[in-house]
């Protein structure tokens, strides 16, 4: 399976996309972390320590599950039913600026349910989107505001992407033609 | 994933599902603590709640956990239905069925009713009591509680007290420990208790300071007068004398003993008001944990809906 992105690119991505938030954001006061379960979750806090090495500022991070507000839950020719699995956000999200962090952006509709759920938290003041991988085939209007890495992509293929704490290893792998059921949203 | 569409009994349920249905709930709880208390997951899904004996508590958690889950609910009591203008069983349920609900939430008072719709209709069976049978939720909402306190089932033992004989929280609750490695003790008067329970691997005794000596868990059962057809106990106060669950009978269990009941509770009959409102009841947690522990099943009894029958 060909690699895409190596753990130190992997790092580096993900540096760069720290110095963008402090930039667009002009620090981070008001700002908190969100990770899409599973691997925006330790995406985020990555995220999160490399703010800490450049601002020396801790940001609040928690992590969000989607499963209960995806679209396909009846849909089960797609696979088995995905495992609920717990929501964490120990803090107000209201009038915070939210970065929701996810692996892959995709169709877009793991972000509608991402934000749908979001906003059973509270009123956030704004929230933006980082993705360390955009594959591009959108099926809904939704953009991402800090990406890794832009992968152009056939619909065939699948995009997986491996993280040390989860997979034992750093890496992006772009698999075609795809089987069943690849790891991508 | 669960292999059955229905929840009729602890009995068709391997321990990997009991742990899948736990776990589920376990990610249902965080859901109470949010400011708007409810997930889409089941939107435009209907369910009915049809209850043909009184019920309060296991209705209303019903109740809680459809609509934390966005499902339409219909509840509806034996009063006020048809059965009472003599209506057969299948019938009202035909009826029901032609309104094309997704789920239904039955209670009834004879054994095995829920395993008859479940045969004969479409829409998904959730039992939630039949008889002196099964009481499926409630045995997973126990062991919920359980393993939220004791982090384990295996070598526990857990004592269960009162009248056993009409109680289909005995059974289920029987079954679920048994799968998931606990020892049962099972204690009551001698003639409340049921002679098959030996076959059930439980260790039967009349004595409860036997029951509860050592106990990890005891679980006290109500004295269930409108299934006494019968002279079963001399009197209420005799039975709370030899079978009562006192503060010096909990000092014979583990320092770090839980007591339980299903609810509702007889005080000075089967439990001692300071043993129910003292700090090792988790009874009030049951209750909480019991909205969880049915939104598990009800979510994941939804994703088998397509599932061809």
């Amino acid at each position: 399976m060909p690699q895409v992105m190596d753990a130190d690119r992997m790092s580096r991505a993900l540096t760069r996309i720290a110095h963008e938030i402090l930039e667009r954001n002009r620090g981070t006061s008001d700002l908190a972390l969100v990770g899409i379960r599973t691997r925006g979750v330790p995406l985020a806090r990555r995220i999160a320590r490399s703010l800490r090495e450049i601002n020396h500022e801790e940001i609040p991070t928690g992590s969000l599950d989607i499963t209960l507000y995806r679209d396909d839950l009846m849909r089960h020719a797609v696979g088995p039913q995905p495992v609920v699995r717990r929501t964490e956000i120990p803090f107000s999200i209201d009038d915070q600026r939210i970065l929701l962090v996810d692996d892959v952006l995709y169709t877009g509709r793991t972000i509608r349910s991402a934000l749908d759920a979001l906003i059973d938290f509270g009123r956030p003041r704004s929230i933006q989107l980082i993705v360390l991988v955009d594959r591009g085939h959108r099926e809904l209007p939704i953009k991402a505001d800090y990406v890794g890495k832009n992968l152009p992509t056939s619909l065939k293929q699948s995009v997986q992407v491996r993280l040390q704490e989860i997979d034992g290893e750093d890496e992006v792998l772009l698999d075609d033609p795809a089987p069943a059921g690849g790891a991508s949203c | 994933m669960l292999k059955s569409r229905h929840l009729l009994g602890i009995a068709d349920l391997e321990p990997a599902e009991i742990t899948l249905i736990l776990d589920t709930a376990e990610a249902m709880t965080e859901i109470a603590a949010r400011p708007i208390k409810k997930v889409p997951a089941l939107r435009g899904r209907t369910v009915v709640n049809l209850f043909f004996e009184p019920s309060t508590r296991t209705r209303m958690s019903f109740e809680v956990a459809e609509k934390r889950l966005s499902a339409d609910t219909l509840s509806i009591a034996v009063a006020q239905s048809s059965v009472t203008k003599g209506e057969t069983l299948l019938d009202t349920i035909r009826n029901l069925e032609a309104m094309s609900p997704d789920m239904i939430v039955m209670r009834h008072a004879s054994s095995g009713a829920p395993h008859l719709l479940a045969r004969l209709c479409r829409s998904v069976i959730i039992n939630a009591g039949d008889g002196m049978h099964e009481h499926p939720t409630q045995a997973l909402l126990d062991a919920y509680t359980i393993r939220e306190h004791k982090k384990r089932f295996d070598g526990l033992k857990v004592a269960i007290v009162g009248d056993l004989m009409h109680s289909r929280v005995l059974r289920s609750n029987v079954q679920l420990l048994n799968k998931m490695g606990a020892q049962v003790w099972a204690c009551a008067p001698a003639t409340l208790m049921p002679a098959e329970l030996a076959r059930f691997g439980v260790r039967a005794t009349t004595s409860i300071d036997e029951a509860v000596a050592d106990a990890d868990v005891i679980m006290m059962l109500r004295i269930q007068h409108e299934r006494m057809h019968g002279h079963f106990i001399p009197s209420t106060r005799e039975y709370f004398t030899l079978f009562g669950l006192t503060p010096a009978r909990v000092a014979r269990a583990k320092p770090d003993v839980i007591i339980m009941h299903p609810g509702p509770m007889n005080r000075g009959v089967e439990i001692d008001s300071d043993v129910a409102d003292g700090p090792y009841s988790v009874i009030l947690e049951q209750v909480t944990n019991g909205v969880a522990v049915r939104m598990a099943v009800l979510y994941l009894l939804a994703g088998q809906e397509a599932a061809p029958d």
